[in-house]
């Protein structure tokens, strides 16, 4: 059993559910992206703002950026705990995925909501 | 663990089976994508920061450059989608037994390939 003070949950299974759950999300969330892309060839400024200016859309976008933090932590806590041995330059690692991860969310909440 | 049993870690003399390449591809396409995404989530931000930042994305995206590290980004999220759609069958007992794991492993391949090549025409075309 994965017990580490380092992963997400504290649990592997959780981590698993979470890896699982988030991935769905992530899937759906780039289907939805890339067929309007590939259906709005001639895409303006006004009808992109106006699809991000739904509240599902919001909720959404959301949800897949805190997917996507879910999900890169524990493939990047895998790989790190996988090929970073020497303790220090693996919670180097860590903290520069969780603080660039803690930026993106920052940066979609404004795009959102700024 | 008996400490004399003979170990072979010359990776030059292992003929990697298919799904241990798709595996380590999606691993590496992984970690890749957490440095991509920040490129992706720029583009979003600014695009719909106002009507300039959306030309700002738009004039970017129309040099060679930017299209490959696009292309390589879309590449690395179409792959880890088809790599960890496999993983979901896994997860349900499909394609876990020593005939069926190559064909998936293989399949994952095809299809990735297919989509990364029409991924390019979108870019480029």
């Amino acid at each position: 059993m994965v017990r580490n003070v380092t992963n997400l949950s504290r649990s592997g299974l959780s981590d698993w559910l979470i890896q699982r759950f988030s991935a769905v999300v992530l899937a759906a969330y780039t289907v939805f992206i890339l067929v309007f892309l590939i259906a709005s060839p001639e895409l303006s400024y006004v009808q992109w703002h106006a699809l991000f200016d739904h509240t599902a859309m919001k909720i959404f976008t959301l949800l897949a950026m805190l997917s996507l933090i879910g999900h890169a932590w524990v493939g990047l806590w895998t790989v790190a705990t996988d090929y970073l041995k020497p303790m220090a330059i693996r919670f180097i690692f860590l903290a520069v995925v969780a603080i660039t991860l803690f930026v993106y969310l920052i940066v979609t909440v404004t795009a959102l909501w700024g | 663990m008996n400490k004399n049993r003979p170990v072979n870690l010359d990776l030059t003399t292992i003929k990697f089976p298919v799904p241990a390449i798709t595996s380590i591809l999606h691993r590496i396409s992984g970690v890749y994508l957490f440095i991509g995404i920040g490129f992706l989530v720029w583009m979003m931000s600014t695009s719909l920061e106002s009507a300039q930042g959306f030309k700002v994305v738009q004039s970017m995206l129309s040099s060679g450059i930017a299209k490959l590290i696009l292309w390589v980004t879309v590449s690395a999220v179409l792959y880890h989608f088809v790599a960890g759609i496999k993983h979901l069958f896994m997860d349900m007992g499909i394609g876990e037994s020593k005939e069926s794991g190559p064909k998936m492993a293989i399949g994952v391949v095809a299809i990735s390939a297919v989509l990364i090549v029409l991924a390019g025409v979108w870019i480029w075309a």
